[in-house]
């Protein structure tokens, strides 16, 4: 399968201190692609260049063979690169409908099928459209941040840390959206500090440790590698 | 009650009240002595309406804290004033310094002043809009706040004296054609901005004021819908200012300076940031307060020999802050908070009054 996001060389740094450090990634379409990596290794960083809110020092990312390197964020976003942000970023005084109305902001076209797909995914957002998404769980403000970006029909969906801060339970939940969506056709971009869970879903999988690339596998064989285990699972030998 | 029922029940309200607000101007305009207050505090109050529900947009639905309100009203009521001063009497209001040649026998009906008012002041907002915009919150504030005083001060200005009168202002500004006029146009524009708002773009606004971040990465251009909100409320507020210098007939420079500002932003956060029914509701509150119920405050009242400590000029002003100290400390969201007017909240209250009153019998 060919490859929908290409990067190359991706160096971005904040004011003098190099966050990531030439990084190489390929992400097949259709296939669930992690990115793992302890904090400050550089995940929300990489995929924030991706999405072009922050604009790396040098890089070359190719989406479907075309750079996207230099484009503003609507642009990527309207050529069907969406990012979930980290810590779920809903608008908190807004209702559940705006919220993913505006996630739908980009197109023109009717919004019918979207919304019901998104429903379908998520019966609880129904429940509660017309509620504010302030007052909504964190794990109900995930889904919603998930519907959200699946309302601009994206290619590539890019999710930082969807589990960060919830239930177990509820991050089974999210993952097995997570697989559902893949499902359908879109690729997957993750990035999680939960490797075992992001990892056991990965068709491919990187790790990252401060701004470099170290390992990279399918999901299966990362699992079972003994340095990932000690470093990133929590297993002793 | 169904939805579609509820939406029907709520047009029907609206269109109730708004005869019922037909009626009382009606009743006003007809029955009532040239010199009353009510007509003064709800044409004044129109205007200000019109000028609250612009600055809201910028302040309370995108969430840029602007003061530079005052400036863009300055703006439009000067170029109203210039272009519509009935050129037989521009002689007499540039008596001192004369008319520029190019104004001299320009007069432009009272309709294309208004919007050119409302379009010079949205084109000065573009034009400051691009490198203000990239400032952030306080920031913001000062930076419209330094436009507001810099258009003022030039409309003061010597080398303007052909242009604005320089420091002695300009005159005979036509007057309200009738008495409904201010109404119709705050009308016509508040209904402009709330289809704004109620729009995909009225929601990305909404959603940069909630989260720039989450926001950029649905696909909102920043830079551009910040630039759309702030050239739409300057075009409102330019047509607010011609507007009240059509009400006041004579302005002068310091008719725009910072207090005015003050006194919108009043308005709305009283009203509610964020909120277009409350910051109309509160417009004609705050100016029926001002001008006409907290009056008495002003003058030195005796009872009997007695004089009422505190009652002289200028008191009314000092209650007037602690009120709003008052709301600020207790009713921090204003009147309205971020909802709309909404007859199904009134109807629901209603409802749960006779229920109420049911269960007591």
């Amino acid at each position: 399968m060919s490859n929908i996001l290409e990067i190359q060389n991706l160096v971005v740094s904040y004011g003098g201190i190099e966050a990531v450090k030439g990084i190489d990634m390929s992400v097949p379409a259709g296939e669930i692609v992690t990115l793992i990596g302890a904090n400050g290794a550089g995940k929300s960083t990489t995929l924030k260049s991706i999405s072009g809110l922050v604009k790396p020092k040098y890089a070359s990312i190719l989406y479907k063979g075309k750079e996207i390197v230099g484009s503003s964020p609507d642009h990527i976003v309207a050529q069907g690169i969406t990012l979930v942000p980290e810590g779920r970023r809903v608008f908190p005084n807004l209702t559940v409908m705006e919220n993913l109305r505006i996630g739908a902001y980009l197109r023109k076209d009717a919004l019918k099928e979207d919304l019901e797909y998104v429903f379908s995914l998520f019966p609880r957002l129904k429940e509660r459209e017309w509620q504010m998404a302030g007052t909504l769980s964190g794990g109900e403000q995930q889904m919603l941040a998930v519907g959200r970006a699946l309302m601009s029909r994206p290619k590539v969906i890019m999710m930082d840390e969807p589990s960060l801060g919830l239930a177990p339970l509820v991050v089974k939940d999210i993952f097995n959206i997570i697989q559902t969506i893949n499902q359908q056709g879109i690729t997957v971009l993750l990035i999680e500090q939960n490797a075992n869970m992001a990892l056991k879903i990965a068709h491919k999988a990187y790790v990252i440790e401060t701004g470099t690339i170290t390992m990279e596998g399918t999901g299966a064989e990362l699992l079972a590698n003994e340095e990932i285990k000690q470093a990133y699972l929590g297993k002793t030998k | 009650m169904t939805e579609k029922k509820k939406t029907q029940l709520n047009l029907l309200f609206s269109v109730i009240a708004l005869l019922i607000c037909a009626g009382i101007l009606y009743y006003v305009n007809h029955y009532t002595k040239p010199t009353y207050m009510l007509r003064t505090v709800l044409q004044l109050g129109a205007i200000y309406a019109l000028v609250a529900v612009s600055m809201n947009l910028l302040n309370g639905f995108t969430g840029l804290f602007s003061l530079g309100q005052a400036g863009f009203m300055a703006v439009g009521a000067y170029t109203f004033a210039i272009f519509t001063i009935p050129a037989q009497s521009r002689p007499g209001v540039y008596y001192l310094y004369g008319v520029a040649d190019w104004l001299a026998n320009l007069q432009l009906p009272i309709w294309a002043g208004l919007v050119l008012a409302g379009l010079v002041a949205a084109i000065l907002a573009a034009l400051i809009g691009a490198p203000v915009l990239r400032l952030k919150s306080d920031y913001f504030a000062i930076a419209t706040l330094g436009f507001a005083e810099i258009v003022r001060i030039i409309a003061g200005s010597s080398p303007m004296n052909r242009v604005t009168n320089g420091s002695l202002g300009l005159k005979m500004i036509p007057k309200f054609p009738n008495f409904y006029f201010p109404f119709i146009v705050v009308g016509i524009c508040i209904l402009i901005v709330c289809l704004l708002i109620r729009s995909s773009y009225g929601r990305s606004f909404k959603a940069i004021r909630e989260d720039e971040i989450a926001a950029e990465a649905m696909g909102i251009n920043l830079a551009t819908h910040k630039q759309l909100s702030f050239i739409i409320s300057s075009f409102f507020a330019g047509v607010g200012g011609a507007l009240m210098g059509m009400y006041l007939g004579a302005i002068t420079s310091t008719t725009f300076n910072i207090t005015l500002t003050y006194n919108i932003l009043l308005i709305v956060v009283i009203g509610g940031m964020g909120s277009v029914t409350g910051s109309i509701l509160s417009a004609f509150l705050v100016i029926a307060g001002r001008e006409w119920w907290l009056r008495f405050l002003d003058m030195e009242t005796y009872i009997g020999a007695f004089q009422v400590p505190l009652l002289k000029n200028g008191f009314r002003m000092v209650v007037f802050s602690v009120i709003l100290m008052l709301v600020v400390l207790f009713f921090r969201r204003g009147i309205m908070g971020m909802r709309e007017f909404n007859w199904n909240f009134m109807l629901k209250r209603l409802e749960k009054k006779k229920t109420g009153g049911e269960g007591l019998e």
